[in-house]
Protein backbone atom coordinates (compact mmCIF):
# COMPACT_ATOMS: atom_id res chain seq x y z
CA UNK A 1 0.00 0.00 0.00
CA UNK A 2 2.29 2.08 0.73
CA UNK A 3 4.69 1.82 -2.35
CA UNK A 4 1.13 2.21 -3.90
CA UNK A 5 0.89 5.42 -2.14
CA UNK A 6 4.73 6.35 -2.68
CA UNK A 7 4.21 5.31 -6.95
CA UNK A 8 0.90 7.53 -7.10
CA UNK A 9 3.08 10.60 -5.40
CA UNK A 10 5.86 10.28 -7.49
CA UNK A 11 3.91 10.27 -10.85
CA UNK A 12 1.68 13.41 -9.78
CA UNK A 13 4.36 14.92 -8.59
CA UNK A 14 5.69 14.87 -12.58
CA UNK A 15 9.30 14.88 -11.10
CA UNK A 16 11.13 15.30 -14.56
CA UNK A 17 13.72 13.21 -13.88
CA UNK A 18 11.57 10.37 -13.48
CA UNK A 19 9.54 11.37 -16.45
CA UNK A 20 13.18 11.25 -18.74
CA UNK A 21 13.76 7.63 -17.09
CA UNK A 22 10.46 6.96 -18.13
CA UNK A 23 10.79 8.23 -21.41
CA UNK A 24 14.00 6.48 -21.90
CA UNK A 25 12.91 3.16 -21.08
CA UNK A 26 9.74 3.03 -23.44
CA UNK A 27 12.35 4.64 -26.35
CA UNK A 28 14.76 2.21 -25.93
CA UNK A 29 12.44 -1.24 -25.69
CA UNK A 30 10.21 0.05 -28.31
CA UNK A 31 13.00 0.84 -30.43
CA UNK A 32 14.53 -2.56 -29.72
CA UNK A 33 11.47 -4.57 -30.57
CA UNK A 34 10.59 -2.91 -33.84
CA UNK A 35 13.81 -3.13 -34.75
CA UNK A 36 14.23 -6.94 -33.93
CA UNK A 37 10.54 -7.18 -35.65
CA UNK A 38 11.79 -5.95 -38.75
CA UNK A 39 14.34 -9.32 -39.41
CA UNK A 40 12.32 -11.24 -36.90
CA UNK A 41 8.92 -11.70 -38.13
CA UNK A 42 10.30 -12.11 -42.19
CA UNK A 43 12.76 -14.56 -40.99
CA UNK A 44 10.17 -16.40 -38.63
CA UNK A 45 7.74 -16.85 -41.31
CA UNK A 46 10.13 -17.94 -43.70
CA UNK A 47 11.03 -20.50 -41.55
CA UNK A 48 7.35 -21.36 -41.46
CA UNK A 49 7.16 -21.76 -44.91
CA UNK A 50 10.52 -22.20 -46.47
CA UNK A 51 11.73 -26.31 -46.41
CA UNK A 52 15.84 -26.32 -46.08
CA UNK A 53 18.14 -28.45 -44.28
CA UNK A 54 18.48 -28.25 -40.85
CA UNK A 55 15.31 -26.58 -40.39
CA UNK A 56 14.82 -28.73 -37.21
CA UNK A 57 17.61 -27.83 -35.77
CA UNK A 58 17.24 -24.39 -36.07
CA UNK A 59 13.84 -24.08 -34.89
CA UNK A 60 14.95 -25.82 -31.51
CA UNK A 61 17.97 -23.20 -31.36
CA UNK A 62 15.69 -20.62 -31.50
CA UNK A 63 13.34 -21.86 -29.49
CA UNK A 64 15.77 -22.50 -27.10
CA UNK A 65 17.34 -18.90 -27.31
CA UNK A 66 14.14 -17.77 -26.20
CA UNK A 67 15.61 -18.71 -22.61
CA UNK A 68 18.58 -16.53 -23.02
CA UNK A 69 19.84 -14.72 -20.05
CA UNK A 70 19.69 -10.94 -20.58
CA UNK A 71 23.33 -11.00 -18.47
CA UNK A 72 25.08 -12.88 -20.85
CA UNK A 73 23.70 -10.72 -24.04
CA UNK A 74 24.80 -7.84 -21.80
CA UNK A 75 28.26 -8.95 -21.51
CA UNK A 76 28.20 -10.47 -25.50
CA UNK A 77 27.28 -6.59 -26.87
CA UNK A 78 29.59 -5.15 -24.03
CA UNK A 79 32.57 -7.32 -25.69
CA UNK A 80 31.72 -5.97 -29.45
CA UNK A 81 31.02 -2.15 -28.11
CA UNK A 82 34.22 -1.73 -25.77
CA UNK A 83 36.92 0.35 -26.95
CA UNK A 84 38.62 -2.78 -27.28
CA UNK A 85 36.69 -4.55 -28.72
CA UNK A 86 35.99 -5.13 -32.38
CA UNK A 87 32.82 -2.62 -33.22
CA UNK A 88 35.05 -0.39 -30.51
CA UNK A 89 35.90 3.05 -32.72
CA UNK A 90 32.25 3.55 -32.91
CA UNK A 91 31.86 4.63 -29.48
CA UNK A 92 28.96 3.40 -28.63
CA UNK A 93 29.27 2.04 -25.55
CA UNK A 94 26.97 3.41 -22.38
CA UNK A 95 24.42 4.97 -24.99
CA UNK A 96 20.93 4.49 -25.62
CA UNK A 97 22.00 3.08 -28.86
CA UNK A 98 24.19 0.29 -27.35
CA UNK A 99 21.25 -0.60 -25.19
CA UNK A 100 19.01 -0.77 -28.16
CA UNK A 101 21.09 -3.54 -29.80
CA UNK A 102 21.70 -5.52 -26.36
CA UNK A 103 17.47 -5.75 -26.25
CA UNK A 104 17.30 -5.98 -29.88
CA UNK A 105 19.21 -9.26 -29.61
CA UNK A 106 17.68 -10.38 -26.94
CA UNK A 107 13.86 -10.23 -28.20
CA UNK A 108 15.10 -11.77 -31.34
CA UNK A 109 14.43 -15.28 -31.18
CA UNK A 110 11.11 -14.72 -29.12
CA UNK A 111 10.04 -12.73 -31.44
CA UNK A 112 11.42 -15.61 -34.26
CA UNK A 113 10.00 -18.52 -32.30
CA UNK A 114 6.62 -17.22 -31.65
CA UNK A 115 6.15 -16.04 -35.23
CA UNK A 116 7.03 -19.23 -36.68
CA UNK A 117 4.89 -21.00 -34.64
CA UNK A 118 2.07 -18.86 -35.84
CA UNK A 119 2.71 -18.64 -39.42
CA UNK A 120 3.41 -22.66 -39.31
CA UNK A 121 0.11 -23.11 -38.21
CA UNK A 122 -1.90 -20.53 -40.43
CA UNK A 123 0.69 -22.59 -43.22
CA UNK A 124 -1.22 -25.94 -42.51
CA UNK A 125 -4.39 -24.13 -43.39
CA UNK A 126 -3.91 -22.20 -46.76
CA UNK A 127 -1.18 -24.19 -48.18
CA UNK A 128 -2.84 -25.73 -50.64
CA UNK A 129 -4.73 -22.70 -51.65
CA UNK A 130 -1.95 -20.65 -52.21
CA UNK A 131 0.16 -23.13 -54.09
CA UNK A 132 -3.16 -23.40 -56.11
CA UNK A 133 -3.04 -19.62 -56.51
CA UNK A 134 0.61 -20.07 -57.97
CA UNK A 135 1.84 -17.80 -55.20
CA UNK A 136 6.08 -17.76 -54.75
CA UNK A 137 7.33 -18.35 -51.28
CA UNK A 138 7.79 -14.51 -50.57
CA UNK A 139 4.07 -13.82 -51.56
CA UNK A 140 2.75 -16.74 -49.27
CA UNK A 141 5.05 -15.31 -46.70
CA UNK A 142 3.67 -11.90 -47.13
CA UNK A 143 0.12 -13.11 -47.01
CA UNK A 144 0.59 -15.43 -44.27
CA UNK A 145 2.22 -12.38 -42.55
CA UNK A 146 -0.54 -9.93 -43.39
CA UNK A 147 -3.34 -12.43 -42.61
CA UNK A 148 -1.96 -13.42 -38.95
CA UNK A 149 -1.15 -9.57 -38.17
CA UNK A 150 -3.39 -9.45 -35.00
CA UNK A 151 -1.81 -12.71 -33.68
CA UNK A 152 1.46 -10.85 -34.31
CA UNK A 153 0.97 -8.04 -32.52
CA UNK A 154 0.61 -10.21 -28.98
CA UNK A 155 4.38 -11.42 -30.29
CA UNK A 156 5.27 -8.00 -30.60
CA UNK A 157 4.35 -7.28 -26.93
CA UNK A 158 5.50 -10.58 -25.68
CA UNK A 159 9.50 -8.98 -26.97
CA UNK A 160 8.22 -5.77 -25.41
CA UNK A 161 7.44 -7.30 -21.95
CA UNK A 162 10.95 -9.19 -22.34
CA UNK A 163 12.71 -6.38 -23.12
CA UNK A 164 11.29 -3.49 -20.76
CA UNK A 165 11.30 -5.79 -18.29
CA UNK A 166 15.20 -6.57 -18.62
CA UNK A 167 17.86 -5.37 -16.10
CA UNK A 168 21.18 -7.11 -16.63
CA UNK A 169 22.03 -6.03 -20.43
CA UNK A 170 21.16 -2.90 -20.04
CA UNK A 171 22.77 -2.51 -16.59
CA UNK A 172 26.19 -3.75 -18.55
CA UNK A 173 26.28 -2.02 -21.96
CA UNK A 174 24.08 1.37 -20.54
CA UNK A 175 26.39 1.53 -17.29
CA UNK A 176 23.32 2.97 -15.31
CA UNK A 177 24.05 6.84 -16.26
CA UNK A 178 22.14 9.46 -14.25
CA UNK A 179 20.57 11.14 -17.04
CA UNK A 180 21.91 9.41 -20.01
CA UNK A 181 21.28 6.05 -20.03
CA UNK A 182 18.96 5.32 -16.55
CA UNK A 183 16.10 3.36 -17.32
CA UNK A 184 13.79 2.01 -14.91
CA UNK A 185 14.91 -1.13 -14.38
CA UNK A 186 18.05 0.08 -13.28
CA UNK A 187 16.95 3.02 -11.32
CA UNK A 188 15.05 0.07 -9.67
CA UNK A 189 18.12 -1.63 -8.94
CA UNK A 190 20.01 1.22 -7.74
CA UNK A 191 17.44 2.08 -5.27
CA UNK A 192 17.98 -1.40 -3.94
CA UNK A 193 21.37 -1.14 -3.67
CA UNK A 194 20.89 1.98 -1.58
CA UNK A 195 18.43 0.36 0.54
CA UNK A 196 15.65 2.30 -0.03
CA UNK A 197 13.25 -0.42 -0.91
CA UNK A 198 10.43 1.62 -0.36
CA UNK A 199 11.26 4.32 -3.29
CA UNK A 200 12.71 0.73 -5.54
CA UNK A 201 8.95 -0.72 -4.69
CA UNK A 202 7.17 2.33 -6.24
CA UNK A 203 9.62 2.46 -9.09
CA UNK A 204 8.49 -0.41 -9.74
CA UNK A 205 4.81 -0.32 -9.38
CA UNK A 206 4.79 2.58 -12.21
CA UNK A 207 6.87 0.03 -13.92
CA UNK A 208 4.22 -2.86 -13.89
CA UNK A 209 1.44 0.02 -14.59
CA UNK A 210 3.53 1.38 -17.54
CA UNK A 211 3.51 -2.16 -19.12
CA UNK A 212 0.01 -2.86 -18.27
CA UNK A 213 -1.27 0.63 -19.88
CA UNK A 214 0.51 -0.01 -23.38
CA UNK A 215 -0.58 -3.80 -23.71
CA UNK A 216 -4.08 -2.13 -22.43
CA UNK A 217 -3.96 0.19 -25.71
CA UNK A 218 -2.72 -2.50 -27.81
CA UNK A 219 -5.74 -4.25 -26.99
CA UNK A 220 -7.88 -1.86 -27.73
CA UNK A 221 -6.73 -0.54 -30.84
CA UNK A 222 -6.42 -4.03 -32.11
CA UNK A 223 -9.83 -4.77 -31.61
CA UNK A 224 -11.35 -1.73 -32.79
CA UNK A 225 -9.09 -2.11 -36.31
CA UNK A 226 -10.01 -5.60 -36.21
CA UNK A 227 -13.79 -4.36 -36.40
CA UNK A 228 -13.12 -1.51 -38.36
CA UNK A 229 -10.65 -3.39 -40.93
CA UNK A 230 -11.80 -7.35 -40.70
CA UNK B 1 -3.60 -1.46 -47.17
CA UNK B 2 -4.28 2.16 -47.97
CA UNK B 3 -1.40 4.08 -49.10
CA UNK B 4 -2.46 6.79 -45.97
CA UNK B 5 -1.99 3.67 -43.43
CA UNK B 6 0.79 2.31 -44.81
CA UNK B 7 2.35 5.88 -44.92
CA UNK B 8 1.40 6.57 -41.35
CA UNK B 9 2.38 3.11 -39.83
CA UNK B 10 6.14 3.79 -41.85
CA UNK B 11 6.18 7.15 -40.10
CA UNK B 12 5.73 6.06 -36.91
CA UNK B 13 8.27 3.36 -37.09
CA UNK B 14 10.87 5.22 -38.51
CA UNK B 15 10.21 8.03 -35.63
CA UNK B 16 10.54 4.90 -33.12
CA UNK B 17 14.16 3.91 -34.75
CA UNK B 18 15.32 7.50 -34.70
CA UNK B 19 14.54 8.57 -31.65
CA UNK B 20 16.69 5.35 -30.36
CA UNK B 21 19.78 7.50 -32.02
CA UNK B 22 21.48 8.84 -29.03
CA UNK B 23 20.73 12.53 -28.70
CA UNK B 24 24.14 14.07 -26.82
CA UNK B 25 22.37 16.96 -24.58
CA UNK B 26 25.86 17.71 -23.59
CA UNK B 27 28.25 18.88 -26.61
CA UNK B 28 31.38 17.47 -24.62
CA UNK B 29 31.21 15.09 -22.05
CA UNK B 30 34.05 12.36 -20.34
CA UNK B 31 32.74 8.91 -19.15
CA UNK B 32 34.42 8.40 -15.43
CA UNK B 33 34.78 4.95 -14.32
CA UNK B 34 34.08 5.28 -10.08
CA UNK B 35 33.23 3.34 -7.33
CA UNK B 36 29.64 2.53 -5.86
CA UNK B 37 30.70 4.42 -2.22
CA UNK B 38 31.08 7.84 -4.35
CA UNK B 39 28.11 7.36 -6.48
CA UNK B 40 25.54 5.63 -3.72
CA UNK B 41 26.93 8.26 -1.03
CA UNK B 42 25.10 10.87 -3.53
CA UNK B 43 28.67 13.23 -3.70
CA UNK B 44 28.44 12.56 -7.80
CA UNK B 45 24.65 14.04 -7.29
CA UNK B 46 26.00 17.23 -5.15
CA UNK B 47 29.53 17.09 -6.64
CA UNK B 48 29.46 16.85 -10.69
CA UNK B 49 26.85 20.21 -11.11
CA UNK B 50 28.85 22.32 -9.83
CA UNK B 51 31.50 21.32 -12.24
CA UNK B 52 29.18 20.75 -15.38
CA UNK B 53 27.67 24.36 -14.87
CA UNK B 54 30.60 26.45 -15.34
CA UNK B 55 32.62 23.86 -17.61
CA UNK B 56 29.91 22.86 -20.03
CA UNK B 57 31.76 19.29 -19.67
CA UNK B 58 29.14 16.55 -18.82
CA UNK B 59 30.84 14.00 -16.42
CA UNK B 60 29.22 10.21 -17.06
CA UNK B 61 29.78 8.51 -14.30
CA UNK B 62 29.84 4.64 -14.62
CA UNK B 63 29.34 3.08 -10.90
CA UNK B 64 31.37 0.44 -10.05
CA UNK B 65 33.66 -2.12 -7.71
CA UNK B 66 37.45 -0.58 -7.86
CA UNK B 67 38.38 -3.89 -9.51
CA UNK B 68 35.89 -3.73 -12.27
CA UNK B 69 36.19 0.13 -12.91
CA UNK B 70 40.13 -0.05 -13.19
CA UNK B 71 39.39 -3.01 -15.91
CA UNK B 72 36.56 -1.10 -17.60
CA UNK B 73 39.50 2.01 -18.01
CA UNK B 74 41.70 -0.20 -19.07
CA UNK B 75 39.98 -1.61 -22.38
CA UNK B 76 39.76 2.28 -23.17
CA UNK B 77 36.39 2.71 -22.19
CA UNK B 78 36.33 5.47 -19.52
CA UNK B 79 38.57 9.22 -19.50
CA UNK B 80 39.06 9.10 -16.00
CA UNK B 81 38.98 6.87 -12.88
CA UNK B 82 37.99 7.81 -9.09
CA UNK B 83 38.53 4.87 -7.29
CA UNK B 84 39.71 3.61 -3.75
CA UNK B 85 42.62 1.05 -3.56
CA UNK B 86 45.84 2.94 -3.69
CA UNK B 87 47.61 -0.88 -4.44
CA UNK B 88 45.55 -1.45 -7.48
CA UNK B 89 45.55 2.11 -8.73
CA UNK B 90 49.46 2.67 -8.51
CA UNK B 91 50.02 -0.81 -10.23
CA UNK B 92 47.41 0.55 -12.84
CA UNK B 93 49.61 3.39 -13.68
CA UNK B 94 53.07 1.17 -13.79
CA UNK B 95 51.22 -1.06 -16.23
CA UNK B 96 50.83 2.19 -18.22
CA UNK B 97 47.18 2.45 -18.28
CA UNK B 98 47.25 5.70 -16.69
CA UNK B 99 49.03 9.01 -16.49
CA UNK B 100 49.52 9.48 -13.20
CA UNK B 101 47.77 9.14 -9.51
CA UNK B 102 46.45 11.90 -7.40
CA UNK B 103 45.17 11.69 -4.31
CA UNK B 104 41.74 13.86 -3.87
CA UNK B 105 40.04 12.79 -0.25
CA UNK B 106 39.57 10.45 1.70
CA UNK B 107 37.00 8.41 4.44
CA UNK B 108 37.30 5.68 6.74
CA UNK B 109 35.85 2.34 6.54
CA UNK B 110 33.98 1.43 9.37
CA UNK B 111 33.33 -2.10 11.17
CA UNK B 112 29.17 -2.68 11.41
CA UNK B 113 27.56 -4.85 13.04
CA UNK B 114 24.27 -6.19 15.13
CA UNK B 115 23.83 -4.37 17.83
CA UNK B 116 23.35 -7.12 19.93
CA UNK B 117 26.99 -7.89 19.26
CA UNK B 118 27.45 -11.48 19.54
CA UNK B 119 31.13 -11.68 19.73
CA UNK B 120 31.38 -8.19 22.38
CA UNK B 121 33.32 -5.59 19.70
CA UNK B 122 31.36 -3.05 19.70
CA UNK B 123 33.29 0.11 21.32
CA UNK B 124 36.41 -1.00 20.42
CA UNK B 125 39.10 0.91 18.31
CA UNK B 126 41.08 -2.18 17.25
CA UNK B 127 39.92 -3.43 13.93
CA UNK B 128 42.25 -6.61 14.11
CA UNK B 129 41.24 -7.27 17.33
CA UNK B 130 37.23 -7.28 16.56
CA UNK B 131 37.99 -9.17 13.30
CA UNK B 132 39.75 -11.94 15.84
CA UNK B 133 36.93 -12.18 17.82
CA UNK B 134 34.91 -12.12 15.20
CA UNK B 135 36.76 -15.49 13.81
CA UNK B 136 36.88 -17.19 17.23
CA UNK B 137 33.10 -16.69 17.98
CA UNK B 138 31.73 -17.89 14.61
CA UNK B 139 29.82 -15.17 14.10
CA UNK B 140 28.08 -13.93 10.64
CA UNK B 141 30.47 -12.06 8.57
CA UNK B 142 29.34 -10.76 5.43
CA UNK B 143 31.72 -10.01 2.75
CA UNK B 144 31.81 -7.73 -0.64
CA UNK B 145 33.83 -10.51 -2.70
CA UNK B 146 33.82 -8.64 -5.44
CA UNK B 147 37.96 -7.27 -5.72
CA UNK B 148 36.04 -3.80 -4.94
CA UNK B 149 38.47 -1.10 -3.03
CA UNK B 150 36.41 -2.04 0.46
CA UNK B 151 36.96 -6.02 -0.28
CA UNK B 152 40.67 -5.33 -0.72
CA UNK B 153 40.96 -3.23 2.14
CA UNK B 154 39.13 -6.16 4.38
CA UNK B 155 40.97 -8.61 2.96
CA UNK B 156 44.40 -6.86 4.33
CA UNK B 157 42.88 -6.18 7.48
CA UNK B 158 42.28 -9.89 8.13
CA UNK B 159 45.74 -10.56 7.12
CA UNK B 160 46.98 -7.74 9.42
CA UNK B 161 44.75 -9.53 12.32
CA UNK B 162 46.99 -12.79 11.41
CA UNK B 163 43.87 -14.87 10.27
CA UNK B 164 44.06 -17.95 7.11
CA UNK B 165 40.70 -16.89 5.74
CA UNK B 166 41.13 -19.78 3.48
CA UNK B 167 41.68 -22.23 6.34
CA UNK B 168 38.88 -20.56 8.76
CA UNK B 169 36.21 -19.24 6.72
CA UNK B 170 33.18 -21.66 6.97
CA UNK B 171 29.18 -20.92 7.21
CA UNK B 172 29.87 -17.86 9.05
CA UNK B 173 31.73 -16.15 6.55
CA UNK B 174 29.69 -15.38 3.44
CA UNK B 175 31.23 -14.08 0.41
CA UNK B 176 28.53 -12.41 -1.69
CA UNK B 177 29.95 -11.07 -4.53
CA UNK B 178 28.33 -8.00 -4.60
CA UNK B 179 28.08 -3.83 -4.26
CA UNK B 180 28.18 -2.24 -0.98
CA UNK B 181 24.90 -1.60 -0.97
CA UNK B 182 23.66 -5.73 -1.85
CA UNK B 183 26.31 -6.12 0.65
CA UNK B 184 24.99 -4.32 3.64
CA UNK B 185 21.50 -5.32 2.38
CA UNK B 186 22.38 -8.68 3.50
CA UNK B 187 23.94 -8.30 6.58
CA UNK B 188 21.27 -6.67 7.57
CA UNK B 189 18.99 -9.55 6.90
CA UNK B 190 21.50 -11.77 8.52
CA UNK B 191 22.23 -9.36 11.09
CA UNK B 192 26.11 -9.77 10.42
CA UNK B 193 28.68 -8.17 10.72
CA UNK B 194 30.57 -6.34 7.57
CA UNK B 195 33.20 -3.96 6.59
CA UNK B 196 31.71 -0.62 4.95
CA UNK B 197 32.44 2.83 3.89
CA UNK B 198 31.09 5.24 5.50
CA UNK B 199 29.78 7.59 3.00
CA UNK B 200 27.92 4.45 2.05
CA UNK B 201 26.42 3.65 5.72
CA UNK B 202 25.53 7.03 5.58
CA UNK B 203 22.96 7.07 2.75
CA UNK B 204 22.53 3.91 3.51
CA UNK B 205 18.52 3.40 4.50
CA UNK B 206 17.63 -0.43 5.13
CA UNK B 207 19.80 -0.58 8.34
CA UNK B 208 17.13 -2.69 10.38
CA UNK B 209 19.48 -3.83 14.00
CA UNK B 210 22.81 -2.68 12.10
CA UNK B 211 24.93 0.08 14.29
CA UNK B 212 28.32 0.84 13.58
CA UNK B 213 30.41 -1.52 16.24
CA UNK B 214 34.25 -0.38 15.79
CA UNK B 215 35.31 3.30 13.87
CA UNK B 216 38.84 5.26 14.68
CA UNK B 217 41.48 2.48 13.90
CA UNK B 218 44.21 4.18 11.34
CA UNK B 219 44.37 1.05 9.81
CA UNK B 220 40.52 2.11 8.46
CA UNK B 221 41.54 4.72 6.48
CA UNK B 222 40.45 4.94 3.02
CA UNK B 223 42.24 7.25 0.32
CA UNK B 224 40.55 8.23 -2.78
CA UNK B 225 42.94 8.94 -6.02
CA UNK B 226 41.87 10.82 -9.88
CA UNK B 227 43.71 8.86 -12.60
CA UNK B 228 43.54 10.03 -16.12
CA UNK B 229 43.36 7.04 -18.49
CA UNK B 230 46.31 6.92 -20.81
CA UNK B 231 46.25 8.81 -24.13
CA UNK B 232 49.32 7.12 -25.52
CA UNK B 233 47.13 4.00 -24.48
CA UNK B 234 44.21 4.87 -25.59
CA UNK B 235 44.31 7.27 -28.59
CA UNK B 236 40.68 8.15 -27.87
CA UNK B 237 40.87 9.08 -24.17
CA UNK B 238 39.28 13.06 -24.15
CA UNK B 239 42.73 14.45 -22.15
CA UNK B 240 41.98 17.78 -22.15
CA UNK B 241 38.54 17.32 -20.74
CA UNK B 242 39.42 14.85 -18.43
CA UNK B 243 41.95 16.74 -17.27
CA UNK B 244 40.35 19.83 -16.66
CA UNK B 245 38.24 17.80 -14.21
CA UNK B 246 40.80 16.37 -12.80
CA UNK B 247 42.28 20.01 -12.23
CA UNK B 248 38.99 20.71 -10.68
CA UNK B 249 38.44 18.13 -8.29
CA UNK B 250 42.37 19.13 -6.42
CA UNK B 251 41.58 22.74 -7.00
CA UNK B 252 40.68 24.99 -4.30
CA UNK B 253 36.76 25.22 -5.56
CA UNK B 254 36.67 21.30 -5.90
CA UNK B 255 38.26 20.40 -2.46
CA UNK B 256 35.96 22.74 -0.61
CA UNK B 257 32.60 21.57 -2.62
CA UNK B 258 33.66 17.93 -1.29
CA UNK B 259 33.79 18.85 2.23
CA UNK B 260 30.59 21.23 1.91
CA UNK B 261 28.89 17.34 1.08
CA UNK B 262 26.86 16.69 4.28
CA UNK B 263 24.14 14.15 5.35
CA UNK B 264 22.43 14.39 8.16
CA UNK B 265 25.07 17.43 9.29
CA UNK B 266 27.77 14.64 8.55
CA UNK B 267 30.70 15.08 6.78
CA UNK B 268 30.79 12.31 4.28
CA UNK B 269 34.48 12.78 2.67
CA UNK B 270 37.49 15.01 3.65
CA UNK B 271 39.48 16.80 0.66
CA UNK B 272 43.64 15.57 1.06
CA UNK B 273 44.59 16.99 -2.48
CA UNK B 274 48.58 17.72 -1.86
CA UNK B 275 48.72 21.12 -4.18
Amino acid sequence: MDALNAALGLVVGGDARLLGIIALSLRVSLSAVLLASLFALPFGALMAVRRFPGRRSLTVIINGFMGLPAVVVGLLVYLLLSRAGPLGPLGLLFTPTAMVIAQAMLVTPLLVALTRQIIADAWREYEELLHSLGASAFQATATLLWDARYSLFTVLLAGFGRAIAEVGAVMIVGGNIDGVTRVMTTAIALETTKGDLPLAMALGVILVALVLIINAFTFVTSSWAQRRFG
Amino acid sequence: MNPIRRASLLFILGCTLLGSLPIQAAESFITVASTTSTEQSGLFGYLLPLFERPSGIQVRVVALGTGQALDMARRGDADVVFVHDAAAEEKFVAEGYGVKRQEVMYNDFILVGPQDDPAKVAGGKDITEALKKIEASKSPFVSRGDKSGTHAAELRLWKAAGIDLEKSKSSWYRDTGSGMGPALNTAASLNAYILADRGTWLSFKNRQHLAIVVAGDKRLFNQYGVILVNPARHAHVKQAAGQQFIDWLLSETGQKAIAEYKIGGEQLFFPNARR
